[in-house]
């Protein structure tokens, strides 16, 4: 008895339900990847932007015929009295080579490599500290000292980050679109292919919004379908980028985050492709059937 | 309950198919209509059950003008209009019994009644054995009868059925006949197109005769045949 109710109009089995699936699949896996890089650039230009830089590099270039570690007790008794410093911290040389062999290769540093000594400088806020001001201070009394100041360069990243971002955003919109024009066309081909069921219908009474639900219900099933479809693809991506990620480890590449909002994410997608699929599936058959006779 | 006046029909800038045809049914009757073949039955119920407008004149169905109703209201006027179509028109995809559930569910329903109603009337048709077989798989005999069982299953107010028993037997023939008087008897208004001058002997109602476009309304019973 509860047997089930057979689709009226047999959309399953004509050629744009066998696609749809797959063009949304695709959709939202691209949809979704472009939006985890806008929320990841999101928080990552938030992050670069916040800084108000709290450390300083303070570098020593080696002058001719004088001791370089005079000079580095000179300078940390210098950076000593400037008020707004915290915290000064000499980065052993050893540490400077590290640095360097990563762009020259192991061993590639020749000894007699002229290399500045780097002093790590952390800043209490308040004090309008910055590059600039901290350079002119130490100038003065040292020569051959100059200040590093990462703000800049942070400056043009989060500029960067934030086109990215817009960039990102307009991506996801154009996959919308392109997605309901998706709907538009394959209901207007299920609908000039399944004329004559159609024509049925309207004989024996049925009324447009009766006929219309028939490609609602299959455009909601098929947006779901495919919705769920691309985010899996989607999340398998993120997670394969996620570990790839993690074995870098530069303080500035921001995390892939797949805590709380992804898991949002992963129900909101597919929720929200098949609602598009179905009014959108809605609206065009609507629209479609009032011009038949 | 269903009038026409001085109705004229063409097909798309074709020729005029109908001309003049004037006539009233009242609520209850049971006619037939009758005429050679390309006389125009097929077209003037058509007309009837809202396929086509007249081209001129004026039709009234249930007391609505129907030049004058808008595209839903057609729809709910279609709903108390059972038709049987000279070609059945079966979905295909549909199994016997979804066929003639289809007005049942169109007009909402409970499912639960109608499964049961459908099976009822299949097996009163002779097709209790054939209830999940699929169009394709059934004779020309059994796809009138689903077709029949389709425009009854609502007990529609006005039953339009156009040459319902031409390719059945004639004792099946007759026990449609009898279906379509009983639903008849409980209030159904019945036209019935048919060339079966056998059908019209045997069992007399008014009829209404089609000749190349016009028709002649009540003759009496003998001449027909
Ligand atoms: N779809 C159509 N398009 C054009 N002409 C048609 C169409 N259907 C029927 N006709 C014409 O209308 C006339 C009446 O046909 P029809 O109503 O089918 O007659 P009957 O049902 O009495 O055999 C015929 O001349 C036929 O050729
Ligand atoms: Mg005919």
């Amino acid at each position: 008895m509860a047997r089930r109710v057979p689709a009226v109009v047999p959309l399953g089995r004509d050629a744009p339900s066998r696609f749809l699936p797959w063009i949304f699949a695709l959709m939202v896996y691209l949809a979704v990847l472009a939006l985890t890089g806008v929320l990841i650039l999101h928080a990552a230009v938030e992050r670069w932007q916040r800084g108000e830089v709290d450390t300083l590099t303070v570098q020593l270039m080696p002058l001719d015929g004088e001791s370089e570690a005079a000079r580095l007790v000179k300078l940390q008794d210098l950076l000593g009295e400037v008020e707004g410093v915290s915290d000064v911290h000499v980065v052993a040389q050893s540490e400077t080579i590290d640095l360097i062999e990563r762009w020259l290769g192991a061993g590639n540093v020749p000894a007699d490599l002229p290399l500045p000594r780097l002093i790590d400088v952390a800043i209490a806020p308040g004090f309008g500290l910055d590059a600039e001001s901290l350079a002119f201070r130490l100038q003065a009394s040292m020569p051959g000292v100059s200040v590093d100041d990462a703000k800049l360069w942070l400056d043009r990243l989060a500029d960067l980050g934030r086109s990215l971002e817009l960039l990102a955003i307009a991506v996801v919109v154009l996959i919308g679109l392109a997605a309901v024009a998706t709907v538009i066309f394959t209901t207007r081909m299920g609908i000039s292919i399944h004329r004559n069921v159609i024509e049925l219908l309207h004989l024996i009474g049925a009324r447009d919004s009766y006929v219309a639900a028939q490609f609602q219900r299959q455009a909601m099933l098929l947006g779901l379908r495919g919705g769920v479809l691309g985010i899996v693809f989607a999340v398998a991506t993120l997670y394969g980028l996620r570990h790839v990620a993690g074995r870098l480890e530069t303080p500035l590449a921001p995390d892939i985050p797949v805590a709380h909002w992804a898991w949002g994410l992963l129900v909101a997608v597919p929720v929200a492709t098949a609602l598009i699929a179905m009014v959108t599936a809605r609206l065009t058959a609507l629209r479609e059937l009032a011009k038949m006779p | 309950m269903v009038r026409f006046e001085n109705v004229g029909m063409r097909y798309g800038m074709g020729p005029e198919v109908l001309h003049d045809v004037t006539f009233e049914i009242n609520a209850g009757e049971f006619r037939y209509l009758v005429g050679p073949s390309g006389a125009g039955k097929t077209s003037l119920l058509r007309l009837m059950y809202l396929a086509h407008r007249p081209s001129r004149g004026l039709i009234s169905m249930f007391g609505a003008d129907v030049m004058l109703a808008r595209r839903q209201e057609l729809m709910d006027l279609r709903r108390g209009i059972g038709v049987v179509f000279q070609d059945y028109r079966l979905l295909a995809h549909l199994s016997a019994l979804d066929n003639v559930a289809l007005p049942l569910r169109v007009a909402g329903a409970k499912e639960s009644q109608v499964q049961e109603h459908v099976s009822e009337l299949l097996a009163w048709v002779g097709l209790a054995d054939h209830i999940h077989a699929l169009p394709e798989s059934l004779s020309g005999g059994q796809k009138q009868r689903v077709a029949i069982a389709r425009a009854v299953i609502t007990r529609p107010r006005l039953l339009l059925a156009d040459e319902p028993t031409g390719n059945l037997d004639e004792a099946l023939g007759q026990r449609l006949l009898r279906l379509f008087e009983e639903l008849n008897r409980i209030g159904t208004t019945v036209v019935i197109a048919t060339h079966n001058q056998n059908m019209v002997a045997r069992n007399p109602h008014p009829v209404m005769t089609l000749g190349s476009g016009e028709l002649r309304v009540d003759p009496p019973i003998g001449k027909a045949s």
